[in-house]
Protein backbone atom coordinates (compact mmCIF):
# COMPACT_ATOMS: atom_id res chain seq x y z
CA UNK A 1 0.00 0.00 0.00
CA UNK A 2 1.08 3.56 -0.71
CA UNK A 3 -0.54 6.18 1.53
CA UNK A 4 0.19 9.88 1.12
CA UNK A 5 -1.21 12.19 3.79
CA UNK A 6 -1.53 15.97 3.46
CA UNK A 7 1.65 16.29 1.46
CA UNK A 8 2.86 19.84 0.77
CA UNK A 9 5.62 20.44 -1.78
CA UNK A 10 7.08 23.50 -3.38
CA UNK A 11 9.18 23.73 -6.51
CA UNK A 12 10.50 26.73 -8.46
CA UNK A 13 7.45 26.79 -10.72
CA UNK A 14 4.53 25.53 -8.58
CA UNK A 15 3.33 24.47 -5.16
CA UNK A 16 1.26 21.43 -4.23
CA UNK A 17 -0.60 21.34 -0.95
CA UNK A 18 -2.63 18.79 0.97
CA UNK A 19 -1.99 15.99 -1.51
CA UNK A 20 -3.62 12.84 -0.16
CA UNK A 21 -4.33 9.47 -1.77
CA UNK A 22 -4.02 5.76 -1.15
CA UNK A 23 -3.03 2.93 -3.47
CA UNK A 24 -4.13 -0.42 -1.98
CA UNK A 25 -1.62 -3.26 -1.65
CA UNK A 26 -1.12 -5.04 -4.96
CA UNK A 27 -3.14 -2.47 -6.93
CA UNK A 28 -2.05 -0.76 -10.14
CA UNK A 29 -2.81 2.94 -9.83
CA UNK A 30 -2.47 5.43 -12.63
CA UNK A 31 -2.01 9.09 -11.73
CA UNK A 32 -3.20 11.30 -14.59
CA UNK A 33 -2.63 14.97 -15.14
CA UNK A 34 -1.47 17.56 -17.64
CA UNK A 35 2.25 17.85 -18.36
CA UNK A 36 3.99 20.06 -15.83
CA UNK A 37 1.25 19.88 -13.18
CA UNK A 38 3.47 18.18 -10.59
CA UNK A 39 3.01 14.42 -11.13
CA UNK A 40 6.73 13.74 -11.31
CA UNK A 41 7.29 15.89 -8.22
CA UNK A 42 4.91 13.67 -6.24
CA UNK A 43 6.72 10.52 -7.41
CA UNK A 44 10.09 12.04 -6.47
CA UNK A 45 8.74 12.92 -3.03
CA UNK A 46 7.54 9.34 -2.49
CA UNK A 47 11.00 8.09 -3.57
CA UNK A 48 12.69 10.48 -1.13
CA UNK A 49 14.43 12.41 -3.87
CA UNK A 50 12.65 15.70 -3.18
CA UNK A 51 12.25 17.33 0.23
CA UNK A 52 8.68 17.91 1.37
CA UNK A 53 7.39 20.83 3.41
CA UNK A 54 4.88 18.84 5.44
CA UNK A 55 2.78 15.69 5.37
CA UNK A 56 3.63 12.01 5.64
CA UNK A 57 4.20 9.04 3.35
CA UNK A 58 3.53 5.41 4.31
CA UNK A 59 4.53 2.28 2.43
CA UNK A 60 2.46 -0.49 3.96
CA UNK A 61 2.47 0.21 7.68
CA UNK A 62 5.92 1.82 7.63
CA UNK A 63 6.20 5.60 7.64
CA UNK A 64 9.02 6.42 5.22
CA UNK A 65 8.77 10.23 5.27
CA UNK A 66 12.17 10.65 6.97
CA UNK A 67 13.90 7.64 5.41
CA UNK A 68 16.61 7.86 2.74
CA UNK A 69 15.73 6.75 -0.83
CA UNK A 70 17.65 3.48 -0.31
CA UNK A 71 15.79 2.65 2.91
CA UNK A 72 12.38 3.08 1.25
CA UNK A 73 13.00 0.06 -1.03
CA UNK A 74 11.06 1.54 -3.93
CA UNK A 75 11.57 0.48 -7.53
CA UNK A 76 11.70 3.68 -9.55
CA UNK A 77 11.64 4.04 -13.33
CA UNK A 78 12.16 7.64 -14.47
CA UNK A 79 10.79 8.98 -17.72
CA UNK A 80 14.20 9.00 -19.44
CA UNK A 81 15.07 5.50 -18.08
CA UNK A 82 18.38 6.85 -16.70
CA UNK A 83 20.18 3.60 -17.46
CA UNK A 84 23.83 3.58 -16.40
CA UNK A 85 25.72 4.09 -19.65
CA UNK A 86 29.05 2.79 -18.31
CA UNK A 87 27.49 -0.61 -17.49
CA UNK A 88 26.06 -3.26 -19.81
CA UNK A 89 22.50 -4.53 -19.52
CA UNK A 90 23.38 -7.37 -17.12
CA UNK A 91 25.32 -4.98 -14.87
CA UNK A 92 22.43 -2.51 -14.92
CA UNK A 93 20.03 -5.25 -13.81
CA UNK A 94 22.38 -6.40 -11.04
CA UNK A 95 23.17 -2.88 -9.79
CA UNK A 96 20.50 -2.68 -7.07
CA UNK A 97 21.24 -6.21 -5.89
CA UNK A 98 24.95 -5.43 -5.53
CA UNK A 99 24.21 -2.11 -3.80
CA UNK A 100 22.07 -3.98 -1.26
CA UNK A 101 24.53 -6.83 -0.84
CA UNK A 102 22.14 -9.40 -2.34
CA UNK A 103 23.09 -12.34 -4.59
CA UNK A 104 22.54 -11.31 -8.18
CA UNK A 105 23.16 -14.04 -10.74
CA UNK A 106 19.98 -16.11 -10.35
CA UNK A 107 17.74 -13.08 -9.86
CA UNK A 108 19.09 -11.32 -12.96
CA UNK A 109 18.38 -14.50 -14.96
CA UNK A 110 14.78 -14.50 -13.62
CA UNK A 111 14.31 -10.85 -14.53
CA UNK A 112 15.74 -11.49 -17.98
CA UNK A 113 13.13 -14.21 -18.56
CA UNK A 114 10.28 -12.16 -17.02
CA UNK A 115 10.96 -9.20 -19.30
CA UNK A 116 12.28 -11.09 -22.33
CA UNK A 117 15.66 -9.34 -22.25
CA UNK A 118 18.01 -12.27 -21.60
CA UNK A 119 19.52 -11.89 -25.07
CA UNK A 120 20.43 -8.26 -24.32
CA UNK A 121 22.62 -9.00 -21.27
CA UNK A 122 25.97 -8.31 -22.96
CA UNK A 123 24.79 -5.22 -24.81
CA UNK A 124 25.69 -1.66 -23.86
CA UNK A 125 22.74 0.60 -23.11
CA UNK A 126 23.61 3.00 -25.95
CA UNK A 127 22.33 0.73 -28.69
CA UNK A 128 19.00 -0.24 -27.12
CA UNK A 129 15.69 0.69 -28.74
CA UNK A 130 13.12 2.64 -26.71
CA UNK A 131 11.17 -0.51 -25.83
CA UNK A 132 14.32 -2.44 -24.90
CA UNK A 133 15.60 0.40 -22.71
CA UNK A 134 12.21 0.56 -21.01
CA UNK A 135 12.31 -3.17 -20.22
CA UNK A 136 15.85 -2.90 -18.85
CA UNK A 137 14.86 0.07 -16.67
CA UNK A 138 11.87 -1.91 -15.39
CA UNK A 139 14.05 -4.96 -14.74
CA UNK A 140 16.62 -2.89 -12.87
CA UNK A 141 13.88 -1.43 -10.66
CA UNK A 142 12.27 -4.83 -9.99
CA UNK A 143 15.41 -6.90 -9.47
CA UNK A 144 15.75 -6.30 -5.72
CA UNK A 145 12.05 -7.18 -5.20
CA UNK A 146 10.73 -3.78 -4.13
CA UNK A 147 7.39 -3.59 -2.35
CA UNK A 148 6.36 -0.62 -4.48
CA UNK A 149 7.01 0.29 -8.11
CA UNK A 150 6.86 3.92 -9.26
CA UNK A 151 6.76 4.57 -13.00
CA UNK A 152 7.16 8.08 -14.39
CA UNK A 153 5.61 8.43 -17.86
CA UNK A 154 7.15 5.09 -18.85
CA UNK A 155 5.40 4.76 -22.20
CA UNK A 156 5.12 8.34 -23.42
CA UNK A 157 8.08 8.22 -25.76
CA UNK A 158 7.15 4.89 -27.37
CA UNK A 159 5.36 4.33 -30.66
CA UNK A 160 1.86 2.82 -30.59
CA UNK A 161 2.80 -0.81 -31.25
CA UNK A 162 5.65 -0.75 -28.72
CA UNK A 163 3.29 0.85 -26.20
CA UNK A 164 0.76 -1.98 -26.69
CA UNK A 165 3.59 -4.46 -26.19
CA UNK A 166 4.67 -2.67 -23.00
CA UNK A 167 1.06 -2.73 -21.70
CA UNK A 168 1.26 -6.53 -21.90
CA UNK A 169 4.65 -6.52 -20.18
CA UNK A 170 3.35 -4.33 -17.33
CA UNK A 171 0.23 -6.52 -16.89
CA UNK A 172 2.44 -9.59 -16.80
CA UNK A 173 4.74 -8.02 -14.17
CA UNK A 174 1.75 -7.21 -12.03
CA UNK A 175 0.36 -10.74 -12.28
CA UNK A 176 3.69 -12.40 -11.54
CA UNK A 177 5.04 -10.08 -8.82
CA UNK A 178 1.94 -8.53 -7.26
CA UNK A 179 3.94 -5.34 -6.72
CA UNK A 180 1.93 -2.24 -5.75
CA UNK A 181 2.37 0.18 -8.64
CA UNK A 182 1.89 3.91 -9.10
CA UNK A 183 2.16 4.86 -12.76
CA UNK A 184 2.22 8.53 -13.71
CA UNK A 185 1.08 9.45 -17.21
CA UNK A 186 -0.83 11.95 -19.29
CA UNK A 187 -2.06 9.20 -21.65
CA UNK A 188 -5.64 8.02 -21.09
CA UNK A 189 -4.98 4.74 -22.90
CA UNK A 190 -2.43 3.77 -20.23
CA UNK A 191 -5.10 4.16 -17.58
CA UNK A 192 -7.65 2.21 -19.65
CA UNK A 193 -5.22 -0.62 -20.34
CA UNK A 194 -3.65 -1.00 -16.92
CA UNK A 195 -5.33 0.74 -14.00
CA UNK A 196 -7.30 -0.66 -11.07
CA UNK A 197 -7.29 2.78 -9.53
CA UNK A 198 -7.26 6.03 -11.51
CA UNK A 199 -6.22 9.24 -9.80
CA UNK A 200 -6.14 12.71 -11.29
CA UNK A 201 -3.93 15.61 -10.32
CA UNK A 202 -5.84 18.77 -11.14
CA UNK A 203 -5.58 22.24 -9.64
CA UNK A 204 -2.96 21.06 -7.16
CA UNK A 205 -5.17 18.30 -5.71
CA UNK A 206 -5.31 14.55 -6.30
CA UNK A 207 -8.78 13.10 -6.75
CA UNK A 208 -9.91 9.57 -7.58
CA UNK A 209 -11.53 9.17 -11.00
CA UNK A 210 -14.43 6.73 -11.05
CA UNK A 211 -15.00 4.75 -14.22
CA UNK A 212 -18.47 4.95 -15.77
CA UNK B 1 32.09 18.57 -46.14
CA UNK B 2 29.52 18.95 -48.91
CA UNK B 3 27.70 22.24 -48.80
CA UNK B 4 25.01 23.88 -50.88
CA UNK B 5 26.50 26.54 -53.19
CA UNK B 6 24.48 29.23 -51.42
CA UNK B 7 26.15 28.34 -48.10
CA UNK B 8 29.70 28.50 -49.39
CA UNK B 9 30.31 32.24 -48.70
CA UNK B 10 29.21 31.64 -45.10
CA UNK B 11 31.66 28.81 -44.52
CA UNK B 12 34.38 30.63 -46.48
CA UNK B 13 34.07 33.66 -44.17
CA UNK B 14 34.29 31.44 -41.09
CA UNK B 15 37.30 29.61 -42.51
CA UNK B 16 39.16 32.84 -43.33
CA UNK B 17 38.56 34.33 -39.88
CA UNK B 18 39.28 31.13 -37.90
CA UNK B 19 42.02 30.00 -40.27
CA UNK B 20 43.97 33.20 -39.65
CA UNK B 21 44.53 32.13 -36.08
CA UNK B 22 45.47 28.58 -37.06
CA UNK B 23 48.01 30.09 -39.46
CA UNK B 24 49.50 32.20 -36.66
CA UNK B 25 49.94 29.11 -34.44
CA UNK B 26 51.60 27.19 -37.26
CA UNK B 27 53.85 30.17 -38.07
CA UNK B 28 55.02 30.36 -34.46
CA UNK B 29 56.03 26.71 -34.47
CA UNK B 30 57.63 26.96 -37.91
CA UNK B 31 59.58 30.05 -36.81
CA UNK B 32 60.99 28.14 -33.85
CA UNK B 33 61.86 25.12 -35.95
CA UNK B 34 63.51 27.26 -38.62
CA UNK B 35 65.60 29.11 -36.05
CA UNK B 36 67.25 26.01 -34.66
CA UNK B 37 68.44 22.57 -35.78
CA UNK B 38 68.15 19.00 -34.47
CA UNK B 39 71.84 19.09 -33.49
CA UNK B 40 71.22 22.20 -31.44
CA UNK B 41 68.26 20.64 -29.68
CA UNK B 42 70.30 17.52 -28.87
CA UNK B 43 73.15 19.68 -27.55
CA UNK B 44 70.66 21.54 -25.36
CA UNK B 45 69.16 18.28 -24.11
CA UNK B 46 72.66 17.04 -23.17
CA UNK B 47 73.15 19.91 -20.72
CA UNK B 48 72.73 18.60 -17.15
CA UNK B 49 70.87 21.79 -16.15
CA UNK B 50 68.31 21.31 -18.94
CA UNK B 51 67.92 17.61 -18.12
CA UNK B 52 67.25 18.50 -14.48
CA UNK B 53 64.84 21.20 -15.64
CA UNK B 54 63.01 18.73 -17.90
CA UNK B 55 62.62 16.15 -15.12
CA UNK B 56 61.47 18.74 -12.59
CA UNK B 57 59.00 20.06 -15.17
CA UNK B 58 57.57 16.62 -15.83
CA UNK B 59 57.07 15.49 -12.23
CA UNK B 60 56.06 18.90 -10.86
CA UNK B 61 53.41 19.26 -13.58
CA UNK B 62 52.13 15.74 -12.91
CA UNK B 63 51.91 16.41 -9.16
CA UNK B 64 50.29 19.83 -9.66
CA UNK B 65 47.74 18.32 -12.05
CA UNK B 66 47.02 15.42 -9.67
CA UNK B 67 46.45 17.81 -6.76
CA UNK B 68 44.32 20.01 -9.04
CA UNK B 69 42.13 17.03 -9.87
CA UNK B 70 41.92 16.16 -6.19
CA UNK B 71 40.29 19.53 -5.45
CA UNK B 72 38.68 19.97 -8.87
CA UNK B 73 36.42 16.92 -8.57
CA UNK B 74 34.80 17.77 -5.20
CA UNK B 75 34.61 21.51 -5.84
CA UNK B 76 33.29 21.04 -9.37
CA UNK B 77 30.64 18.64 -8.06
CA UNK B 78 29.54 21.01 -5.28
CA UNK B 79 29.27 23.96 -7.67
CA UNK B 80 27.42 21.92 -10.31
CA UNK B 81 25.00 20.03 -8.09
CA UNK B 82 24.25 22.06 -4.97
CA UNK B 83 22.72 25.37 -4.00
CA UNK B 84 23.90 27.05 -0.81
CA UNK B 85 24.29 30.43 0.76
CA UNK B 86 27.49 32.08 -0.43
CA UNK B 87 27.74 30.00 -3.62
CA UNK B 88 28.13 33.10 -5.81
CA UNK B 89 31.00 34.28 -3.60
CA UNK B 90 32.66 30.86 -3.78
CA UNK B 91 32.31 30.86 -7.58
CA UNK B 92 33.99 34.27 -7.70
CA UNK B 93 36.80 33.03 -5.44
CA UNK B 94 37.34 30.03 -7.72
CA UNK B 95 37.68 32.40 -10.69
CA UNK B 96 40.26 34.66 -9.04
CA UNK B 97 43.32 32.55 -10.01
CA UNK B 98 42.05 32.50 -13.60
CA UNK B 99 41.88 36.28 -13.94
CA UNK B 100 44.65 37.26 -11.52
CA UNK B 101 47.96 38.29 -13.14
CA UNK B 102 50.28 35.28 -12.51
CA UNK B 103 52.95 37.43 -10.86
CA UNK B 104 50.46 38.37 -8.16
CA UNK B 105 49.79 34.69 -7.42
CA UNK B 106 53.50 34.23 -6.74
CA UNK B 107 53.72 37.39 -4.67
CA UNK B 108 50.68 36.35 -2.63
CA UNK B 109 52.18 32.92 -1.94
CA UNK B 110 55.43 34.55 -0.88
CA UNK B 111 53.54 36.76 1.58
CA UNK B 112 51.48 33.83 2.94
CA UNK B 113 54.57 31.74 3.61
CA UNK B 114 56.85 34.46 4.88
CA UNK B 115 54.58 36.91 6.71
CA UNK B 116 51.75 34.79 8.15
CA UNK B 117 52.88 33.84 11.62
CA UNK B 118 52.35 30.63 13.58
CA UNK B 119 53.55 30.75 17.19
CA UNK B 120 55.74 33.78 16.55
CA UNK B 121 57.45 32.45 13.40
CA UNK B 122 56.52 32.67 9.72
CA UNK B 123 54.70 29.75 8.09
CA UNK B 124 57.84 28.97 6.08
CA UNK B 125 60.01 28.96 9.21
CA UNK B 126 57.46 26.76 10.97
CA UNK B 127 57.45 24.34 8.03
CA UNK B 128 61.28 24.40 7.87
CA UNK B 129 61.37 23.42 11.54
CA UNK B 130 59.27 20.39 10.55
CA UNK B 131 61.58 19.48 7.68
CA UNK B 132 59.52 20.98 4.84
CA UNK B 133 60.56 23.85 2.56
CA UNK B 134 58.33 25.62 0.07
CA UNK B 135 59.80 29.02 -0.69
CA UNK B 136 62.58 28.72 -3.31
CA UNK B 137 62.26 24.91 -3.27
CA UNK B 138 60.84 22.26 -5.59
CA UNK B 139 57.70 21.94 -3.41
CA UNK B 140 57.15 25.65 -4.05
CA UNK B 141 57.23 24.96 -7.81
CA UNK B 142 54.42 22.44 -7.41
CA UNK B 143 52.40 24.75 -5.13
CA UNK B 144 52.78 27.73 -7.49
CA UNK B 145 51.69 25.60 -10.46
CA UNK B 146 48.82 24.09 -8.48
CA UNK B 147 47.57 27.49 -7.29
CA UNK B 148 46.63 28.48 -10.83
CA UNK B 149 46.03 25.08 -12.45
CA UNK B 150 43.47 23.97 -9.85
CA UNK B 151 41.10 26.78 -10.87
CA UNK B 152 41.07 25.39 -14.41
CA UNK B 153 40.50 21.87 -13.13
CA UNK B 154 37.54 23.10 -11.06
CA UNK B 155 36.04 24.80 -14.12
CA UNK B 156 36.46 21.69 -16.26
CA UNK B 157 34.99 19.36 -13.62
CA UNK B 158 32.07 21.71 -12.97
CA UNK B 159 31.24 21.63 -16.68
CA UNK B 160 31.54 17.84 -16.68
CA UNK B 161 29.12 17.40 -13.77
CA UNK B 162 26.68 19.99 -15.14
CA UNK B 163 26.40 18.01 -18.36
CA UNK B 164 25.76 14.76 -16.48
CA UNK B 165 22.07 14.25 -15.61
CA UNK B 166 21.50 14.19 -11.85
CA UNK B 167 18.71 11.67 -12.51
CA UNK B 168 21.23 8.86 -12.97
CA UNK B 169 22.60 9.38 -9.46
CA UNK B 170 19.07 9.65 -8.06
CA UNK B 171 18.17 6.28 -9.55
CA UNK B 172 21.31 4.81 -7.93
CA UNK B 173 20.06 6.15 -4.58
CA UNK B 174 16.68 4.45 -5.01
CA UNK B 175 18.46 1.21 -5.93
CA UNK B 176 20.16 1.12 -2.54
CA UNK B 177 23.26 3.33 -2.79
CA UNK B 178 24.33 5.92 -0.26
CA UNK B 179 25.49 9.28 -1.66
CA UNK B 180 29.11 8.10 -1.41
CA UNK B 181 28.31 4.83 -3.20
CA UNK B 182 26.37 6.60 -5.95
CA UNK B 183 29.27 9.01 -6.40
CA UNK B 184 31.86 6.22 -6.53
CA UNK B 185 29.90 3.69 -8.59
CA UNK B 186 28.06 5.98 -11.00
CA UNK B 187 29.24 9.59 -10.99
CA UNK B 188 33.01 9.08 -11.04
CA UNK B 189 33.03 6.42 -13.78
CA UNK B 190 30.83 8.65 -15.93
CA UNK B 191 33.10 11.65 -15.23
CA UNK B 192 36.20 9.76 -16.38
CA UNK B 193 36.64 11.73 -19.60
CA UNK B 194 36.06 15.01 -17.81
CA UNK B 195 38.65 14.04 -15.21
CA UNK B 196 41.11 13.23 -17.95
CA UNK B 197 40.41 16.61 -19.55
CA UNK B 198 40.75 18.42 -16.20
CA UNK B 199 44.07 16.67 -15.53
CA UNK B 200 45.39 17.61 -18.95
CA UNK B 201 44.26 21.22 -18.74
CA UNK B 202 45.88 21.51 -15.31
CA UNK B 203 49.02 19.80 -16.58
CA UNK B 204 49.29 22.07 -19.61
CA UNK B 205 48.64 25.14 -17.50
CA UNK B 206 51.35 24.06 -15.05
CA UNK B 207 53.78 23.51 -17.92
CA UNK B 208 53.35 27.09 -19.10
CA UNK B 209 53.47 28.66 -15.63
CA UNK B 210 56.31 31.07 -15.11
CA UNK B 211 55.41 34.27 -13.20
CA UNK B 212 54.43 32.65 -9.84
CA UNK B 213 57.44 30.31 -10.04
CA UNK B 214 59.84 33.16 -10.62
CA UNK B 215 58.68 35.00 -7.51
CA UNK B 216 57.79 32.15 -5.12
CA UNK B 217 60.14 29.33 -6.13
CA UNK B 218 62.87 31.21 -7.95
CA UNK B 219 64.84 29.94 -10.95
CA UNK B 220 67.82 28.28 -9.29
CA UNK B 221 69.61 26.01 -11.78
CA UNK B 222 69.31 22.37 -10.84
CA UNK B 223 66.92 23.13 -7.99
CA UNK B 224 63.79 25.06 -8.98
CA UNK B 225 64.41 25.53 -12.70
CA UNK B 226 61.65 24.23 -14.94
CA UNK B 227 61.48 24.48 -18.73
CA UNK B 228 59.59 27.78 -18.73
CA UNK B 229 62.27 29.28 -16.49
CA UNK B 230 64.97 27.68 -18.64
CA UNK B 231 63.70 29.75 -21.58
CA UNK B 232 63.92 32.85 -19.39
CA UNK B 233 67.41 31.96 -18.12
CA UNK B 234 68.71 31.25 -21.62
CA UNK B 235 67.30 34.54 -22.88
CA UNK B 236 68.68 36.46 -19.92
CA UNK B 237 72.24 35.40 -20.82
CA UNK B 238 71.66 36.22 -24.49
CA UNK B 239 71.42 32.63 -25.77
CA UNK B 240 68.44 32.90 -28.07
CA UNK B 241 69.28 29.57 -29.71
CA UNK B 242 69.12 27.80 -26.34
CA UNK B 243 65.81 29.48 -25.52
CA UNK B 244 64.33 28.39 -28.85
CA UNK B 245 65.60 24.83 -28.39
CA UNK B 246 64.00 24.62 -24.93
CA UNK B 247 60.79 26.09 -26.36
CA UNK B 248 60.70 23.37 -28.99
CA UNK B 249 61.29 20.73 -26.33
CA UNK B 250 58.30 22.18 -24.42
CA UNK B 251 56.15 22.06 -27.56
CA UNK B 252 57.09 18.42 -28.20
CA UNK B 253 56.41 17.46 -24.55
CA UNK B 254 53.06 19.29 -24.52
CA UNK B 255 51.87 17.84 -27.83
CA UNK B 256 53.05 14.38 -26.76
CA UNK B 257 51.02 14.54 -23.55
CA UNK B 258 47.95 15.87 -25.35
CA UNK B 259 48.12 13.05 -27.91
CA UNK B 260 48.64 10.47 -25.16
CA UNK B 261 45.61 11.72 -23.26
CA UNK B 262 43.47 11.78 -26.39
CA UNK B 263 44.52 8.22 -27.18
CA UNK B 264 43.90 6.87 -23.69
CA UNK B 265 40.91 9.01 -22.71
CA UNK B 266 39.41 9.65 -26.10
CA UNK B 267 38.57 13.18 -25.09
CA UNK B 268 38.80 16.52 -26.84
CA UNK B 269 40.33 19.18 -24.65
Amino acid sequence: MIRVNDLCLRSDSFALSDIAFTVPTGAYAVLMGRSGCGKTTILEAICGLRPIQSGSIYLGTLEVTALSPAERKIGYVPQDHALFPHLNVHENLAFGLHARGLPSEERVEEIGVLLGISDLFGRTTAGLSGGEAQRVALGRALAFRPGVLLLDEPLSALDESTRDEMHSVLRSIREKTGVTTLHVTHLREDAKALADVVLELHGGKVRPVHSD
Amino acid sequence: MKTHPSERPFYLALSVLGGGYALLVVLMIVANVAYTSPAHIIDTLRQPAIQASLWLTLWSCILAAAFSLLVGVPMGYLLARTKFRGKALLEAIMDIPVVLPPLIVGLSLLIIFNHFRIGGVSLEQWLNAHGVQFTFAAAGVVLAQFSVAAAFAVRTMRGTFEQMPARIEEVALTLGCTRWQAFRRVTLPLARRGMMAAFTVAWARSLGEFGPLLIFAGTTRGRTEVLSSSVFLELSVGRLEGAVAVSLIMIVVAVGVLLLVRKTGGTRI
